[in-house]
């Protein structure tokens, strides 16, 4: 288990720290400007976001070197730039960033593997008419991941978490006139936010437990130990300390990431976006997010632990990364896909990830992250070669010996592959042997180690086929296959050689890794007993692994159309794998079915219960207004109407009197005289 | 004393000028004959003032004679005032027709 280390606490933030938010902003502003151009600059395009990406690895190696040279000088600096963003009545909604070795680390990975993906993507992409968008997403991308590993924050890490999510999103529907892409990115965004959800319920609670927002605030931050132990002393339900539930939450948000089973569905399928997406989001990067943010959270995941033991958190981590390396290990032997097999690889090696953060702590888990990101990139843009020398062929069955016409692609994609699978001396070798090693003394149980060292074996096996359909046996394909441009391989070179010699970091003879992340000197970390024990073990695995592999797959003729050698041996089990255990189908016939049974409820409820409601009140209110009409009309108005056409009539009639002609008067007078004189005459007789 | 003529045949005549001079009044169109008929029926009143004095309690008294002759007075005033209006009426409307002059209308 990691040590409560010793960072000591800098107030005064150093001139790198203080500009270390533009590692992010820059490839964002990139992305900005991008998308704003018109389409058919594509040289400018391409350029901004190389260029942008460039000058983040650039700072990105600047912050990594100030803080190993703190290191070598006696303690690793962690400096934070701290502010607040709005005041909410007595309550800030703080942001900012951290400069530890934990996040150099990640940033010195997520630049440089992302660089060199960018620089394969210009050929790549080359006929693509959608080239500046392209690159925006892509930038907009490398901003985002970035901007999860400096935050210091918990939301500024969520907002970038989402934009990371919305980009995926987005470069997985990249091709979205083919159905299958568009329903591909669908099912990843809604996957992972269903992780999302879990992970917002757990920062709120985080931030309602101890009325901050920051990981770390020299001693005020939810990370450090004064609100730690308050999170201890809080009770959840089941026995969980508020911490354990919390950091379940968190992990929750990071398994959908991730890929952890059950929410691994959505990654093999989001192969469907193009492969520098696949490389660089779906593999190197985005994925390992959610491991990073575990690393990130980790204090509050061990928080309560004894010495030696293990938390609730941690244990869940444990497990559900050991099912997840073997569980997708198994599907990934009966793929043909040669994308979908890397794509579950992935979410195999994810798991090694979880499950090395679960049992041996931060530097475990990140190292294997970091390597993976290396030799994953490099096997899946040899695969994007391949695809691309294949005429856009995807199915390993019909490939073949393409060793001789992809020689480069060809080592290079071996390297990977032997670093994938723990080939000794290699630097997967290194960083799974570390993970297996923890795994081994990990106090609880054992079982987890069995299941990785099974899952170790069969990754060993399922390369082995994958690089025998491929680049061995005969040519099964149509049209001459041909290797990619130099733009492309060029980065396929880097990676490999990366991909064989990273492990020197952290070799159990000189652990730099591991002392470097926990701030201590390589000389103070003790090996694990049994150490060589356990890499003659792991070494014979892989060997095992690749020996079967060979004598099943190994250079053999085969027709395109032929069932697989297994598939021979055991058709039922074949097509339990081929069929990824079912998953999809049985999300479908439960959560998707439900929510379709739930939706025609909520259908039916609308038109019949709902519908018939309103449409009752809008009858009762047309008849009102029916009767309102026929008063007015009637009564209102025609007595109105009424009092006007006598006031009009008498007044003509008084008009008409009104002649203006004196004489008129004057026989009216004379008439009235007349009738006033005859009653006059008659009174006076009466 | 003794009169040869009765009162009631004063009164006569005076009525009948005055339902001559009101027909005048009345039906003339021409607005000098209208004042005419006026003028008419302001004699039938002195007559009556007359011939009322004569037949009185007390004749020997010169009332219904100074009464007579203001309203003789008066009657040439108005005629006057009456003929200035027709002219100015003439000269505006270029007739003396009461029919055409219903500018009086309010």
């Amino acid at each position: 288990m990691q040590e409560v280390s010793a960072f000591t606490p800098q107030l005064a933030a150093s001139g790198i720290a203080r500009v270390l938010w533009l590692v992010p902003a820059v490839p964002m502003v990139a992305s900005g400007i991008i998308a704003v151009l018109k389409q058919p600059r594509r040289k400018t395009a391409s350029g901004l976001a190389i260029g942008s990406l460039a000058l983040s690895l650039v700072l990105a190696l600047i912050a990594f070197g100030h803080v190993l040279a703190g290191w070598a000088h006696g303690a690793a600096v962690r400096e934070t730039m701290n502010f607040t963003w709005i005041q909410v009545g007595s309550a800030n909604v703080e942001l900012g960033w951290v400069l530890d070795p934990l996040a150099a680390v990640m940033l010195v990975m997520v630049t440089f593997v992302g660089l060199l993906i960018f620089i394969y993507s210009i050929g790549y992409m080359a006929h693509d008419e959608n080239y500046t968008r392209f690159f925006c997403f892509l930038s907009l991308f490398a901003g985002a991941m970035l901007g999860v590993v400096i935050a210091n924050s918990i939301l500024l890490l969520f907002m970038c978490w989402e934009l990371v999510g919305l980009t995926s999103y987005l470069l997985i529907g990249f091709w979205y006139q083919k159905p299958s892409a568009a329903a591909a990115a669908k099912k990843a965004f809604l996957t992972t936010r269903v992780g999302d959800i879990f992970f917002l319920l757990g920062i709120v609670w985080l931030f309602a437990q101890t009325g901050t927002l920051l990981f770390y605030d020299s001693g005020a931050g939810s990370l450090e130990s004064l609100a730690l132990g308050g999170l201890l002393v809080h009770h959840a339900a089941w026995g969980l300390t508020a911490a354990g539930a919390i950091g379940l939450l968190i992990f929750a948000g990071a398994a959908g990431k991730s890929g952890q089973v059950p929410l691994h569905v959505w990654l093999p399928d989001a192969m469907e976006g193009p492969t520098p997406v696949s490389a660089l989001i779906h593999a190197a990067t985005m994925v390992a997010a959610g491991v990073y943010l575990i690393a990130r959270v980790y204090p509050l995941m061990q928080a309560g632990s004894l010495a030696g033991g293990t938390t609730t958190a941690l244990t869940v981590v444990t497990w559900v990364g050991a099912v997840t390396a073997l569980f997708a290990a198994l599907i990934a032997v009966a793929q043909n896909d040669i994308k979908r097999i890397l794509a579950y690889s992935t979410v195999s090696q994810l798991g090694y990830m979880m499950a090395g953060l679960g049992v041996g702590g931060v530097a475990v888990g990140m190292f294997h992250l970091i390597t993976h990101a290396f030799f994953k990139a490099l096997l899946f843009m040899g695969a994007g070669s391949v695809i691309h020398g294949c005429h856009e062929e995807q199915d390993i069955r019909h490939m073949g010996a393409l060793r001789g016409s992809m020689r480069t692609t060809f080592l290079t994609y071996a390297a990977g592959m032997l670093a994938l699978c723990g080939f000794p001396l290699f630097s997967g070798f290194w960083s799974k042997d570390g993970i297996l090693g923890a795994a081994h003394a990990w106090g609880p149980t054992r079982w987890p180690y069995f299941l990785l060292v099974f899952g170790a074996l069969l990754t060993a096996f399922y390369m082995t086929r994958q690089v025998s359909y491929v680049f061995f046996g005969n040519w099964r394909g149509h049209g001459h296959a041909h290797e990619s441009s130099a733009v492309m391989t060029m980065p396929l070179a880097i990676l490999a050689f990366f991909a064989v010699t990273l492990g020197a970091i952290g070799t159990p003879a000189w652990p730099w890794f591991r002392a470097f992340l926990e701030d201590r000197t390589t000389a103070s970390i003790e090996h694990e007993p049994g150490l060589m024990m356990l890499m003659l073990t792991s070494s014979v695995i892989v060997l095992v692994g690749l020996g079967l592999g060979w004598a099943i797959y190994g250079n053999k003729t085969v027709e395109a159309e032929a069932p697989d050698a297994l598939e021979r041996m055991a058709p039922p089990v074949w097509a339990v794998l081929r069929d990824k255990f079912y998953a999809d189908e049985l999300y479908g016939a439960t959560v998707i079915a439900f929510y379709g049974w739930w939706a025609r409820v909520a259908d039916w409820l609308d038109r019949r219960v709902w519908g018939g409601l309103v449409a009752g009140v809008a009858l009762l209110f047309r008849g009102w207004a029916q009767l309102n009409r026929f008063l007015d009309v009637n009564v209102v108005d025609g007595s109105f109407d009424k009092g006007c056409e006598e006031l009009s009539n008498g007044g003509g009639l008084m008009a008409r009197v009104q002649s203006g002609r004196g004489q008129t008067y004057l026989r009216l007078l004379a008439v009235a005289v007349v009738i006033l004189t005859a009653i006059l005459i008659w009174s006076s007789r009466g | 004393m003794s009169l040869a003529t009765p009162l009631a045949s004063y009164l006569l005549v005076s009525a009948l000028v005055f339902a001559i001079g009101l027909a005048g009044a009345l039906t003339r169109r021409n607005a000098i004959l209208v004042l005419i008929g006026i003028e008419l029926m302001l004699n039938a009143a002195n007559l009556n003032l007359i011939a009322f004095w004569r037949f009185g309690p007390h004749p020997e008294a010169l009332t219904g004679m100074m009464f007579a002759i203001f309203s003789i007075a008066v009657a040439a005033a108005e005629a006057a005032v009456g003929l200035g209006l027709v002219i100015q009426v003439y000269r505006h409307a270029k007739t003396t027709d009461l029919d055409q002059m219903n500018r009086m209308k309010g």
